[in-house]
């Protein structure tokens, strides 16, 4: 029966669309809450035919949640969605699919060993069987492809080719369903700034053809730069909704936090003395024989914020791997506290953590903790041999305890329980316990990677601050970000890293932030410089 | 795996606890089909595994070899591996102890022989754990296939020896020659009677203390030192493992030669205390009734010692109504364990949500008066 | 050295028989493990459906009943394996071990209820077997063309229809799985499930159909042990079968056609241990039968531990899926 409702309706859509309604789709109150969490709080929004319509927000600001409901993929728990004017309820994804709503996820859902043209069939391979279907879909998508710029070589291995390409597999497949509104979210988060570039000369094109474009993303500069019209979520609630003309980066980024943020907080410059540690061209092979590093040198001084800025998987999570002894170097070496280490003198994580090296990992929830552990159990990782903590090969659940209880009362982690599993933590008191338990060793050198994904507000002021404390007090830090203005805020000298190799390293006072994107994208520092 | 919201006394009892009915309701309904009174049948065991004279003695005897093979099973767990070669690892254990007795007997002191024998067990149940772990850790074989894999080798290798090398002379069945004499351990039912007790003869021995023992050991290991630590951490993520320095590869290579030495150890008592000499087929599914056991008893120490009496219980119960009943025998047991692996194991969160509804809607209604 | 020849030929042929059963098996661990479930429970499977089929076949004089309720029986184990892997998510491998053990418990019960005779059924009369076909002119041919005669009388001829059922899986096997819509379905499945869901297809669903096909296949192995080449069902007479077969499986790399030889080669490798019992080679010696027979075992672990080329398991085996926030 629904599903007679559903055909009609789809019918009508398909035939009237055009003229009943100005709004590709409509979203009258939805409200969506998993557990206690409210995830979309009544959420009203109209978004007009042949537009590109920004959807901006911090992290589980619950763009994402909104997004799957769009799409089918989670049903609401109250509200009501309207496509083309129409009511609609959907009951899966095929439902959205097929009233013309089309998605390209943040993490690409295509089969990594299946061709471009199999995945992009998937799913949809028409009724004659898949020889038919593989032959008919071949000829649409060169079609599809024409009329939007979007060359794929059909016969490739999905797995074999670049991100920017999987991710035209990704629109293809969409558009082949026949999608008229097309949702992506931070489509651009895995993209060199080239390849982003590239991307919105496709979404332009798009929209020119008449598709409607959903584009969820938190960085501001992109939403100035191609949307028409953006609405700002924060904390479940739409809280903003203005056309992009009318507004600027400013006022967005206030709406987005909920209050004016001083973007780019100028610390005062450190105070470098020696030299804590050392690399000469490190190079790091990876299992499939690709190399991850490439000849990367640099020296780090104490009292120094070294940031290294790239767009993520160009080498920076490898060389926090090398320095903190986790992989080993293909060649070159490293020097830290007067030892050298090599590809025949291996470091190792204890060994580093020794000679006086903390870090912060990047991912915390794989690496940095235990999520299963209770918190009093993963502040002691790493450090479980420490001699206050137990007698010769023993641990003591009790000391633990009370060191746990310590790092959390000096470093403000809450709940103040080191008996809750460390699963129960928002992201930032997480951070926090790791943080402290690096710190607390009082390291000569402090790596930390990405240090604020996914972190609240005030965790984030706390935790810059710990930083820059710790490298006026004369530790020499490394940070590796993929945000441009926290490496600018907290970094005295800035290194840049493209395909595992250093573009080049400048201090903080001649950077700018073109300049570092254009770096970012494997232009040397002069040719940057010329273009500024 | 999945993170409970349940209060921790349900997760570590109700939950076990209603799995474990579950199981056996099944296990009811069908002696009720195949025409028995399942009522009578439950007696019958009770009264065998506990009552009748030397019961309780060989509830314990098996209730040693689960406590062996649950602790392997356990052990393994907490590297998030998953050993199920206990069988081909007893096995081995027991080739072990019978070239120690068989190679020094008479040689050596009998208590020496007797601790190298034991030790003999170990290794060998060690080795034939590490092997697979190794595979897993430096080559990436899937553990559970390869331990599949080495329950036939080493059935297939005991079959070649026992029929062949070792077979004693003049024999038919494939068996060594008695060890020498006194290389056996002492019987409980001697030890107590010397004592002046009395208690019915059983072949319960010696080898429940060291169970006991190594529930001890495990308890410590895992739970009060570094390494234990590291396992656990090892077991939860592997990339926090490599983070902390840990070295998950060794972890894994080490953790499953422990796991080995615990199953190896289970043929202490089946060929130390009993047996007296190798024969073929003594791990008769031990190995695999030790999952079972590990899964009820949540892998902890306490909670296997239960469980192994559980199905100590059962096997011996299970001899019990081989008597009484026509229809049913010790394969009852089998299915029974089958069950509970299925209802304790594979379906172990099957009543959370019931569960959570009922406990989580008392505290929502709580929550009101207390704010 | 024609008896030679002789000799050889019937150990192929006697090959195919005992692969057979592995054929099929590796077949249905084709299906499930490439739409992401673990399946050692092959063995279970197999055994249960073995017993099935006797009990039936015994009671209704007829092998096709008999085959027809194993298959069922067969099924309904996929069905408890997916309701505990796929439904409550639990661990794949654990499911099928319990499954496996249910299995050698549960048939000698039933076995014993029904029969009296220790677990085993009564023998089955010819009439409720099915038994080997002749194919046309066999002896004739055997009688007048040399070589390929004979080739056709002891190869070729003389099998019974679950022999050609189980060569012909392999076939349909390949075509579903790499030339029809399901079988794209089904390898995506495997690999990464969640393409497959936001394409609006239910990965459940998809899950459920690869599992009961491998019940369909796994009775059929059943079937062939108890009532085609066994007389009826004895105690555990799967005997390892399951877990050969998913050794097979893994040894063709999840492919039916090289799982196909891996079955022929565990075959004739039985085939032979079984000739060579107590028999004396130049050179070599005597030949453990026991060891030869462990070599499918020591082959796959060799083989697993990437010395012989590489293997990868399709991607998200073992996981269970679970919808991503």
């Amino acid at each position: 029966m629904l599903d007679k409702i559903n055909k009609v309706k789809r019918e009508h859509i398909i035939k009237n669309g055009d003229e009943s309604s100005p709004f590709a789709i409509s979203l009258i109150d939805i409200c969506k809450s998993f557990g206690p969490v409210q995830a979309n709080d009544a959420i009203s929004l109209d978004v007009t035919r042949g537009t590109i319509h920004g959807i901006i927000g911090e992290n589980g600001a619950g763009k994402s949640t909104l997004m799957s409901i769009i799409y089918g993929f989670y049903k609401p728990d109250s509200g009501m969605i309207k496509v083309a004017g129409t009511p609609v309820s959907f009951k899966q994804p095929s439902d959205a699919i097929s009233l013309g709503i089309g998605m390209v996820h943040q993490h690409f859902m295509l089969v990594p060993n299946f061709t471009a043209l199999e995945n992009i069939i998937l799913g949809s391979e028409g009724k004659k069987g898949l020889k038919s279907g593989l032959y008919a879909a071949r000829k649409k998508l060169k079609e599809l492809s024409q009329t939007y710029g979007l060359e794929v070589d059909l016969d490739s291995i999905t797995e074999d080719l670049p991100v920017g390409i999987q991710q035209r597999i990704e629109i293809l497949k969409a558009l082949y369903r026949g999608a008229k509104v097309l949702i992506l979210d931070e489509p651009t988060g895995v993209l060199t700034p080239q390849e982003t570039e590239r991307l919105f000369e496709i979404l332009n094109a798009l929209k020119s053809e008449g598709v409607t474009i959903l584009l969820i993303t938190h960085k501001l500069h992109e939403v100035m730069a191609i949307t028409d019209v953006v609405s700002v979520m924060r904390q479940g609630k739409l809280v903003a909704h203005t056309k992009t003309k009318e507004t600027n980066s400013e006022w967005l980024a206030e709406q987005m936090v909920g209050r004016s943020v001083l973007v780019n907080i100028q610390y005062p410059k450190g105070n470098p003395k020696h030299i804590a540690l050392s690399a000469e061209k490190v190079s790091v092979t990876d299992k499939r024989g690709f190399d991850s590093l490439k000849n990367v040198s640099f020296d780090l001084h104490a009292g120094e914020i070294l940031g290294i800025a790239g767009i993520s998987g160009n080498g920076q999570s490898e060389l926090l791997s090398v320095l903190s002894g986790i992989i080993q170097p293909a060649a070159g070496q490293f020097k830290i506290a007067e030892e050298l280490f090599d590809a025949t003198h291996h470091a190792d994580p204890q060994k580093v953590r020794q000679l006086g090296v903390a870090h912060v990992p990047e991912d915390r929830h794989a690496e940095g903790l235990i999520l299963q552990f209770q918190a009093f159990e993963s502040a002691i990782l790493g450090y479980e041999k420490s001699p206050n903590l137990g007698v010769k090969l023993l641990t003591d659940p009790n000391i633990n305890r009370t060191y746990c209880a310590q790092l959390m009362d000096s470093f403000d982690v809450r709940p103040q329980n080191p008996t809750l599993l460390s699963s129960q933590f928002s992201g930032g008191n997480q951070q926090k316990l790791i943080l402290a338990r690096e710190i607390s060793s009082m390291p000569k050198v402090l790596l930390v990677g990405q240090p604020t994904r996914g972190v609240d507000i005030g965790a984030i002021e706390f935790i810059h601050n710990t930083l820059i404390s710790m490298r006026d007090s004369g530790c020499a830090i490394i940070v590796v970000s993929v945000e441009l203005e926290e490496i600018l805020s907290l970094s005295d000298r800035i290194m840049v890293m493209n395909a595992g190799e250093v573009v080049g390293t400048v201090n903080k006072q001649d950077a700018t932030k073109p300049m570092l994107g254009k770096m970012m994208a494997g232009m040397t520092l002069n040719v940057a410089e010329k273009g500024v | 795996m999945q993170a409970s919201r349940l209060p921790a006394y349900v997760d570590i009892l109700v939950i076990p606890l209603l799995n474990l009915l579950t199981a056996l309701f099944v296990a009811g309904i069908i002696i009720a089909i195949i025409g028995e009174n399942p009522f009578t049948a439950l007696s019958i065991m009770l009264k065998g595994a506990f009552i009748y004279k030397g019961g309780l003695g060989y509830t314990l005897f098996y209730t040693t070899n689960f406590i062996f093979t649950g602790l392997a099973v356990a052990v393994a767990f907490h590297a998030m591996l998953f050993n199920i070669g206990g069988e081909g690892q007893a096995a081995m254990g027991g080739l072990g102890i019978g070239l120690v007795a068989l190679g020094l007997g008479g040689i050596l002191p009998v208590p020496i022989v007797i601790l190298l024998a034991i030790i003999g067990s170990a290794i060998f149940g060690a080795i034939w754990g590490v092997i697979p772990g190794y595979l897993q850790a430096k080559r990436g074989s899937h553990i559970v296939i390869t331990t599949i894999m080495f329950n036939f080798i080493a059935s297939s290798i005991m079959i070649w020896l026992l029929a062949g090398l070792l077979m004693a002379p003049n024999q038919m069945s494939p068996e060594t020659v008695s060890f020498a004499d006194g290389v056996m351990l002492f019987k409980i039912h001697q030890i107590l009677n010397s004592m002046g007790f009395s208690v019915a003869r059983s072949p319960l021995n010696l080898s429940f203390v060291l169970a006991l023992l190594c529930c001890f050991a495990v308890w410590v290991l895992i739970w009060r030192t570094r390494f234990g630590y590291r396992i656990r951490a090892t077991g939860f993520s592997t990339k926090a493992s490599a983070y902390g320095g840990y070295r998950p590869e060794w972890i894994i290579i080490l953790v499953m030669a422990i796991s080995g030495g615990l199953a190896g150890m289970m043929a202490v008592n089946e060929i130390l205390g009993v047996q007296h000499r190798v024969i073929l087929n003594f791990t008769s599914g031990y190995g695999f009734t030790g999952i079972a056991v590990a899964l009820m008893g949540r892998n902890h120490p306490v909670g296997i010692i239960f469980a192994s009496l559980l199905f100590g219980a059962l096997y011996q119960g299970g001899a019990e109504l081989d008597f009484e009943f026509q229809t049913i025998t010790r394969d009852m047991v089998i299915m029974i364990q089958g069950l509970i692996i299925l209802f304790s194991g594979a379906l172990a969160y099957m009543f959370n949500p019931f569960l959570e509804r009922i406990f989580l809607a008392n505290k929502g209604q709580k929550e009101p008066e207390n704010g | 050295m024609a008896d030679f020849w002789f000799q050889f030929l019937l150990a192929l042929d006697s090959s195919i028989r005992v692969a057979t059963p592995l054929i099929l098996g590796a077949m249905a661990g084709i299906f499930s493990e490439r739409s992401g479930i673990i399946d050692i429970s092959l063995e279970g499977k197999m055994l249960m459906a073995a017993f099935v089929a006797a009990a039936v076949a015994y009671g209704t004089g007829s092998p096709w009943l008999g085959a027809i309720a194993a298959i069922i029986v067969s099924i309904i184990a996929s069905l408890i394996h997916g309701f505990a892997c796929i439904i409550h998510r639990g661990n794949q491998v654990i499911s099928g071990l319990a499954i496996n053990i249910l299995a050698s418990g549960l048939t000698v019960i039933i076995g014993i209820a029904l029969f009296r005779q220790g677990g085993q059924t009564p023998t089955l009369p010819k009439s409720a077997r099915f038994n080997s076909i002749e194919l046309p002119f066999a002896q004739y041919f055997a009688d007048n063309i040399p070589i390929l005669g004979v080739v056709y009388k002891e190869l070729i001829s003389g099998h019974n229809i679950l022999v050609w059922l189980a060569l012909a899986s392999v076939g349909i096997t390949y075509y579903i799985l790499f030339k029809t819509t399901f079988g794209l379905r089904l390898r995506a499945v495997g690999e990464k499930p969640e393409a497959l869901d936001s394409a609006g297809i239910s990965v459940s669903k998809m899950r459920f159909q690869a599992i009961i096909i491998a019940g369909i296949l796994c009775g059929l192995a059943g079937v062939y042990l108890s009532t085609a080449t066994g007389a009826g069902f004895v105690k555990e007479m799967t005997a390892g079968k399951g877990y050969i077969a998913l050794a097979a499986m893994i040894f063709g790399k999840w492919r039916p056609v090289p799982a196909l030889f891996a079955c022929l080669m565990f075959g004739f490798l039985e085939a032979v241990a079984a000739r060579v019992q107590g028999a004396e080679f130049p050179i070599i010696g005597e030949i453990s039968s026991d060891l030869l027979l462990a070599l499918p075992y020591v082959l796959t672990v060799v083989l697993l531990a990437g010395f012989i080329g590489g293997v990868s398991p399709p991607r998200a085996i073992g996981q269970p899926y679970i919808k991503e926030r």
